[in-house]
């Protein structure tokens, strides 16, 4: 793949990085990354990789726009208010650059589709606001062995992590089971900053984008703690855990049960 | 000495001219020579101290009769010891 002359003005500042060129150029043309969300978290990473020229964004909400997700989830505009998700960050990031392929799944991750969907995707962004389906999108990359960006944001506080077992932990090493519903309140209830996920989606974003290009070092086996209000980021260690009911020696999951994640958001009507 | 590959980048500006000399080397074995054809003084400051950061070796620049700017970078890892 040469790149074109509008490509290299495009992409001209990744290519003099000597970690990227013109070959790490390619290798994000190439890529195809799945982001589980459109809203706050999904807003910055889509928007940031597509201006890095990730080829192939495919991204999956069931979710239409709504005023009050605009204090921070930064794709969308006024004008999209009852636009489906999809729709409206689809064109945000054509806008932004034509070189990026946009596959758009206006529906909610559920056993029935994950699978299917996620397969054909080289990394997988956890851009979601519920546990049900954070726990199904991990379960789902553990078991077709995709590398998986978690994030996750409430009130002033975030966290980030690059799991891709066996080389580090999944996201049920850290946590095996979802809190009892209501013990953790949404965003709605509970309030959120809307710059948080802005930062927390810049992290994802970064690492996938070293991902592709096999550069730096990644969250793998390290928990990014993020304090907005102190300003303070922190690192906990953690690693894979043999007994894991997904990633573990001896896995007790080993398909996907609609059983295992309930209150799985779903389309109404 | 002869190039293996030449670029004309008299009509670009920087620092594209930078970055289309950089591609051309990526695409060459080390040791290989780049011949690169500059027309504006800022191109002539730029491109070589840039090529020079990234390693390469700038063996000669020339200035021609019809005031164009000849380069010739030999692409670095050349002289580098053979692993056998």
């Amino acid at each position: 793949m040469t790149l074109t002359e509008e490509q290299i003005h495009r992409y001209a500042r990744h290519i003099v990085l000597p970690e990227i060129g013109g070959k790490g150029q390619e290798k994000l043309l190439a890529a195809k990354v799945l982001l589980v969300g459109a809203g706050g978290l999904g807003s910055p990473v889509a928007l940031y990789l597509a201006g890095a020229g990730v080829g192939t964004l495919g991204i999956m909400d069931g979710d239409t726009v709504s005023l009050s997700n605009l204090q921070r989830q930064i794709i969308h505009t006024t004008n999209d208010i009852g636009r489906l998700k999809v729709d409206s960050a689809k064109d945000t990031i054509k806008q932004i650059n034509p070189d990026v392929q946009v596959i758009t799944y206006p529906e909610y991750a559920s056993v029935e589709n994950i699978l299917k969907i996620m397969a054909a995707y080289d990394v997988v962004i956890d851009c979601c606001d519920n546990f049900a389906t954070r726990y199904l999108v991990n379960d789902a990359a553990v078991l077709l062995q995709k590398p998986f960006i978690y994030g996750s944001v409430m009130r002033f506080d975030g966290q980030a992590a690059f799991f891709y077992p066996p080389q580090g932990p999944c996201y049920r090493c850290l946590f095996p089971e979802a809190p009892p519903p209501g013990a953790v309140p949404t965003c709605q209830e509970a309030g959120i900053m809307g710059v948080l996920p802005g930062l927390i989606g810049m992290v994802q974003a970064t690492e996938a984008i070293k991902f592709i290009l096999g550069v730096g070092d990644l969250l793998l086996g390290r928990l990014l703690v993020y304090d907005a209000l102190a300003m303070e980021f922190m690192h906990i260690q953690v690693g894979r855990n043999p007994e894991c009911a997904i990633c573990g020696d001896h896995p007790t999951i080993t398909a996907l049960h609609a059983d295992n994640y309930p209150q799985l958001p779903c389309l109404t009507e | 000495m002869q190039p293996h590959k030449t670029l004309d980048i008299t009509a670009d500006y920087c620092p594209i001219t930078f970055v289309k000399t950089k591609l051309a080397l990526e695409e060459m074995k080390p040791g290989e020579i780049l011949e690169v054809f500059l027309a504006n003084a800022e191109a002539v400051q730029n491109v070589p101290r840039s090529v020079r950061s990234d390693g390469h070796v700038v063996h000669l620049l020339e200035k021609l009769d019809n005031g164009i700017y000849r380069l010739l970078i030999e692409k670095k890892g050349g002289e580098e010891i053979d692993p056998d």
